[in-house]
This record gives structure tokens, sequence and C-alpha cells, in this order.
């Protein structure tokens, strides 16, 4: 099972992964109008370009923008979970190891015990934003299935991953889930909602066009968000 | 296919349809037939197939269903956090459930959606800066709109608005004549006191051709007189087109997108008749946004601009006085408590934040000035957008959505609130008649006039109104 798990089916998660959400980036950025948007994205591309790569700057720094000031809560929840769930799966020890293995690639590594703050941090904020799913009318309104299911994925690897850290009970069973529940959400990533960790770029950089090219930029005005 | 004869999905396109239409008082028996108005759901799914492309599809499929934007929205927190309030959920509990539906939707559906839509949202674009995913609620209510009226649900003031740009290119029954004659009528009439005040009409190669509300024709036709004023003070070359005059976009509350693009079309056909070197448009915010910003997109122009610069009226006061052709006597600046109401429409959406606050620095004393909180492009709508103010099936809804505004401006402690917006001035007059909280309000225009000091020519040479107002001046 390991085996597998590590040899073809880790290469065929990861590819569709890659080259699923290239296809849902071609498809997104063709299938953007200049007309039906009302954003003349060819005609001024410097523009274009200066306001999208603010609007996604802007929000990818914690308390960055005026709507993560205001719910400092839940920006720290965010943070914590996001800058686990990027940095620990990219730049773990373990991971790069296979990476070199498997693709003869590898780079920065994170310390043992900075690996450990940040998937904790992450478990923990977590567990905040479903109890938050839980508990506010204003997101429980908007909850589905869907979500939980999204929660699910999201959240297995991360407690499979710690419980074979610290070797509960069987460790190369927990070994063999977290390859498993890691390639699950490879797999889902283009498929689901999950996307949105590379369509968050597509669609952040579209309105900050709309604002860099049409609504302000067009009066030198650099939006506040 | 039951259609009625008041409510179907035709657009009004004769005077008749629309007299026929305002005959129906407060739209009765309009809305009585739209309870049996049927779905063509072949050509709802048809058209979103066509126009709902990958910007509006990704947003509403990478919803993280956070709620980060519930209390970005005034709807939502003027109603008690209501849930059903939040942005995300009233347009994925509509334009999301049709999409998800493939059009298939019911009568009952279609009546929630136009509720939804023109009670509870006024496409102010607030949530859209507060949403991480960059997700813009108001785009959507606003793609949405063009959906309903489509298939002919949509606010019975909305249809005969978008009817009458159909058939006066204006959002009312003023034809080219009756606005040509109120201007010069108007301007006749203060130009004892402002000799040699005149109304150039259709004049080529103008400086400046200055475009309006309706509105000011028809019902405050002294905002004609002060802005013909303004400019003969400034010694401005300036002209207003005697077609294609009309500045705001009924048609664009109402969704209905050909008669948006029929409506600017005159504008900038005005401009390519005229070729002046800039338009003016009056103090309206939803109308700067029809015709300069979004209205280039209708007309398919690839470069997203009119045809000649376009600014607001905000724009030119700022400059004027920057550049003393407009000059303030400081004994006259405002010295009560005063606060300023940023539209969405111009601020938000079109950058103009700092230019109102030029011109509060030269007309209000210093110390008199009060923001509110949030201002700028993080300010509230007024709470009568996008229509809402006019809409009387909604009025319930809206004298609530007022509850915001009055709020923040009673935070302020200001007497006196400048909207250099129609629709802001109305919601503002509105909220004072609702709750009585002592203001007053205004446009910039007259607060201009009345502290301006007129360069000696231009002044009148009989003796006894010159001494008439050295004593005005003293009071
Ligand atoms: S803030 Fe954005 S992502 Fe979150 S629920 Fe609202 S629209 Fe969806
Ligand atoms: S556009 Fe404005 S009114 Fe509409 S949902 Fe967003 S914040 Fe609320
Ligand atoms: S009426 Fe004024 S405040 Fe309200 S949405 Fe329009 S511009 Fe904004």
């Amino acid at each position: 099972m390991y085996t597998l798990l590590t040899g073809p089916f880790f290469y065929l998660s990861l590819g569709v992964c890659i080259i699923g959400m290239i296809v849902r980036f071609y498809r997104y950025f063709t299938g953007l109008s200049w007309q039906l948007d009302r954003v003349a994205y060819k005609a001024w591309p410097a523009m274009g370009f200066k306001g999208a790569v603010r609007s996604i700057y802007k929000w990818l720094i914690p308390y960055g923008t005026y709507s993560w000031r205001s719910q400092p809560v839940m920006a720290a929840a965010f943070f914590g979970f996001h800058i686990g769930a990027v940095c620990v799966p990219l730049f773990l020890t373990a991971h790069n190891i296979i990476l070199k293995e498997k693709l003869g690639i590898s780079w920065f590594t994170l310390s043992p015990s900075v690996a450990d703050v940040l998937t904790w941090t992450a478990v923990v904020s977590l567990f905040f934003l479903i109890l938050r799913r839980l508990v506010l009318p204003e997101v429980r309104i908007l909850t589905d299935k869907k979500d939980w299911g999204i929660l699910l994925i999201t959240l297995a690897p991360f407690i499979t991953g710690l419980l074979a850290r610290y070797q509960v009970g069987d460790y190369s069973f927990w070994l063999t889930a977290h390859v498993l529940t890691g390639e699950i959400v490879l797999l889902a990533i283009p498929f689901t909602k999950l996307s949105h960790v590379f369509l968050f770029f597509a669609s952040r950089a579209q309105l900050g066009m709309d604002f860099g090219i049409k609504r302000g930029g067009i009066r030198g005005t650099k939006m506040a968000w | 296919m039951p259609e009625g004869t008041l409510c179907n999905k035709k657009p009004v396109e004769t005077a008749e349809g629309i007299t026929t239409l305002l005959a129906d008082q407060s739209g009765k028996k309009y809305y009585e037939e739209m309870k049996k108005l049927e779905v063509d759901s072949d050509l709802l799914w048809k058209t979103i197939q066509n126009t709902c492309k990958s910007r509006i599809r990704t947003w509403l499929e990478i919803c993280a269903h956070c709620g980060m934007c519930a209390d970005s929205c005034f709807l939502y927190l003027v109603n008690g956090k209501d849930p059903k309030q939040v942005p995300a959920y009233k347009i994925q509990s509509t334009l999301g459930e049709i999409i998800k539906r493939k059009g298939k939707v019911d009568n009952a559906f279609m009546l929630h959606t136009m509720e939804v839509a023109w009670s509870q949202c006024t496409c102010c674009n607030r949530c859209g800066t507060y949403c991480p995913h960059g997700i813009d609620t108001g785009i959507m209510f606003g793609y949405l709109r063009g959906l309903c009226y489509q298939q002919g649900f949509v606010p019975w003031e909305m249809k005969i608005g978008a009817g009458m740009h159909r058939v006066y290119n204006a959002q009312m029954d003023i034809t080219s004549e009756d606005y040509v004659d109120t201007f010069q009528w108007m301007v006749e009439e203060s130009e004892e006191e402002y000799p040699g005040l005149e109304v150039p009409v259709d004049v080529e190669g103008a400086d400046i051709m200055y475009t309006v509300n309706a509105r000011e024709a028809k019902h405050y036709p002294e905002d004609l007189a002060e802005a013909a004023i303004l400019f003969h003070i400034a010694g401005e070359s300036w002209t207003i087109p005697s077609k294609g005059w009309e500045l705001t976009s009924l048609a664009m509350f109402a969704g209905d997108w050909a008669a948006c693009k029929m409506q600017v079309q005159s504008v900038y056909d005005a401009m390519d008749r005229l070729k002046p070197k800039r338009m003016v448009g009056t103090e309206c915010g939803h109308a700067h946004r029809a015709t300069v910003v979004e209205g280039p997109y209708w007309a398919g122009r690839p470069d997203g601009r009119p045809p000649v610069e376009s600014i607001h009226y905000i724009e030119w006061l700022a400059e004027a006085l920057r550049t003393g052709k407009l000059k303030i006597d400081p004994a006259k600046r405002i010295k009560e408590p005063c606060t300023l109401q940023d539209s969405c429409n111009y601020v938000r959406n079109h950058g103009l934040r700092e230019v109102a606050r030029e011109i509060i620095s030269y007309i209000v004393e210093p110390g008199y000035f009060i923001e509110m909180t949030p201002n700028k492009e993080h300010n509230f709508c007024c709470g009568g957008g996008g229509g809402f103010n006019g809409i009387g099936l909604f009025r319930k809804q809206r004298n609530v959505g007022l509850k915001c505004k009055r709020d923040q401006i009673l935070a302020t402690g200001a007497k006196l609130v400048i909207a250099p917006c129609h629709n802001c001035w109305d919601a503002i007059r509105d909220l004072e008649e609702e709750f009585e909280i002592g203001i007053r309000w205004s446009f910039l225009k007259p607060l201009i006039i009345k502290m301006l000091i007129v360069p000696e020519h231009l002044r009148p040479v009989d003796e006894d109104i010159e001494e008439d107002m050295d004593e005005d001046e003293e009071e």
C-alpha cells in the first residue's frame, strides 16, 4: 500500500493537481471578457498589472487590509491556518526528502521545532474556524455539506501527520494514512472549492485590474484595500 | 405564454406605453400581473450561458462561505444582523440558485429574486472590498438585475425609468426643446444679478460640454441656473448639447442593458457632434458612473473611456478653486459643524476621494469639517442607492436602510451634510423627514455661489444692488 501510494499514486495526484490547475487558470483568464466584465484589460496592461499585484499582496499581509483589521480574531485564525497549510507541506524536511527522491528537487526546509509550531497553530486555527462555522449565524447560514467535506479533507493530513509525528499507536499505519489523505487533497484541489489555493490569485488579480484600470486607477487613485 | 398587458417581458418603447404604465397607480395592476408572469427558463439559461463567464462563475464557486462580507453590508447591519442579509447568502440564494437549476425556476422564485435584487442590495460594492477573494456581490446583483429585467420581473418605477430612456433619452419625459427652454428661462431669471449670463447651446469646440440630471430640468431648475452662474464667473467656454444632455441612467438600475447603451450613446454622439475639449457632468453619482465609468463598455469602446475626457462636477469645481478661476470670500466660509457624504459611485468606484476634500478645504472654516466614520472608499451607502430611493414597493425596507447613514451623521454632530450626489441628497432629505435629526443637506453649487467673490466686471452696474450686496457682506 505504502509503495503504491508513494509510487504511481503520488505522481498521479501531483500531476492531476498541477495540470488541473493549469487548465483552470487558462480557462479563467481566457474566460474574462473586457465588455462583459467592463474592464479594459488589454487597453491598459500596465495599470492592470499594478492593480492586480497590489490587490494580491495587500491581502497576503496579515492585517494588511481594512477587512482583516476589522475582524482581528478571524484574521488571526485565517493566517494561523493558512501559513501552516502552505509552509508545512512545502517545506517540511520529510516532504523534501520525498521530493528529492521522487522528482530530484528539494528546497528550503523548516527546522523541526518551527514545523511543530506551524502545524499546531494551523490545527488549532482550523478548529477555531470550525467552531466559528458552528456558532456564528452569519457563517452558519452560508455553510453547506460541501464546506464540511472540504474541512474534513483539509484536516485529515494534519491529524494523521501529527499522529505519525508523535508515533501514537501504529506509526506505519498513520504514515500511510497521512500520505493517502495528503494525496486526496492534491486530487481535490482542481475539482472543488480547494481550487481557491490558486484561483484566489486569479480572482484577486481580476478585481485588482478592475480597480487599477477602471474604478479609481484612471484617476491615479490607489484603492485603500 | 401568459404575459400581462402592463407587466411583461417587452421593454417600453413608446410614449403611450409610458403613459399607460404611469396611469396604473403605484403599479397595482402591474404587480398583480407579475404574479402570473411566466418564466422563460430556456431564455434565462441561454442568456446565462452567453453572459455569465469565468469571473462571476468563479466568484460563485470559490466563495469560502466565510461570512467576512457580512459586516461590510449596511443592510445587514441595519436589519439586526439578519443572516439573510449577508451578501454571500443573498447572491448565492438567488443568482447562485438560478445557475444551479439551469434557469428552471418558477414565478415565486423570480418574485423573491426581484425583491432581493432591488431591496436587499444597492449595488454599492462595499462588500467586494471586504471579501478576501475579491468577490464583488454588488457587481453580481447588477448582473442579476439584467436577468430579472429580461424576464419582466422588475419594479414598476424601474420599468418606467428604463422606458423613459428609450423614448426620451432621459430619465423623465423631457424633450430637447423642453430642456433647452428650461435652461434658457432659468438663466434669464438670473441675468439681472449676473449681467451677461447666458447658456450657450450646441456650440462646437467649447472647452466644456455640460450634462445634467433630468430631475434638474423638471424639479430643481435652479440647479441649472447655478451651473450657468458658476461657469460664467469662472470664465469658462462652455455649452450644453440640445440632444444627449442627460447624464443619468435609470436603465442601469433597471438592468436594461440595451437602454443603457442607447442612453449613453446619445451623450457620446453629442460629444462627436460638438467636439468639446471635455465633458463636465452635474453633481450626481450614479450618472457619473453610468456615463463615464460603465458607459464606454456598454457603447463598446475597447479603451473603456468616453470619446472625450469626462469629469465629475466636483473635479471641475476643485480645479476652478485651485486655479483661482473661482474665488471664495474667506469670511463667508461655512462656520458650522458639517460633514460630507462620499458617493459610492464616484468615490469607491471611481477614486475621487481626495477631490471632494480639496473643495472642503476651500469652503469650510478650519475646524468645522468632521469626517464620517467610515469614510472615503469605505463609506457606507446613503441607504437609497441603486434605485432603492425610487421604488414604492420597497419604501419600508428603504427607510430601514437609511438608519445606517442617520447614525453615521449623528455621530459626527454635523448640522450640515454636503451631498454632491442626487441620490445621496434624496436619501439624506428623506432620512431627515423620517427621523427628524435636525440636519440640513446641500449640493455644492448653492453653497459655493453664496461665498463667491464675483469679479468687478461681472457685477451688476446698478448701484442699489451693489449697496445691497455690501450690506449682505456685513451681516
Ligand atoms: S467574504 Fe467573500 S468568500 Fe467570504 S462569504 Fe463573503 S463573498 Fe464568500
Ligand atoms: S453591494 Fe452593498 S448593498 Fe449590496 S450586498 Fe454588497 S454591501 Fe450590501
Ligand atoms: S446613492 Fe449615493 S451613497 Fe447610495 S449607492 Fe448611490 S452613490 Fe452610493
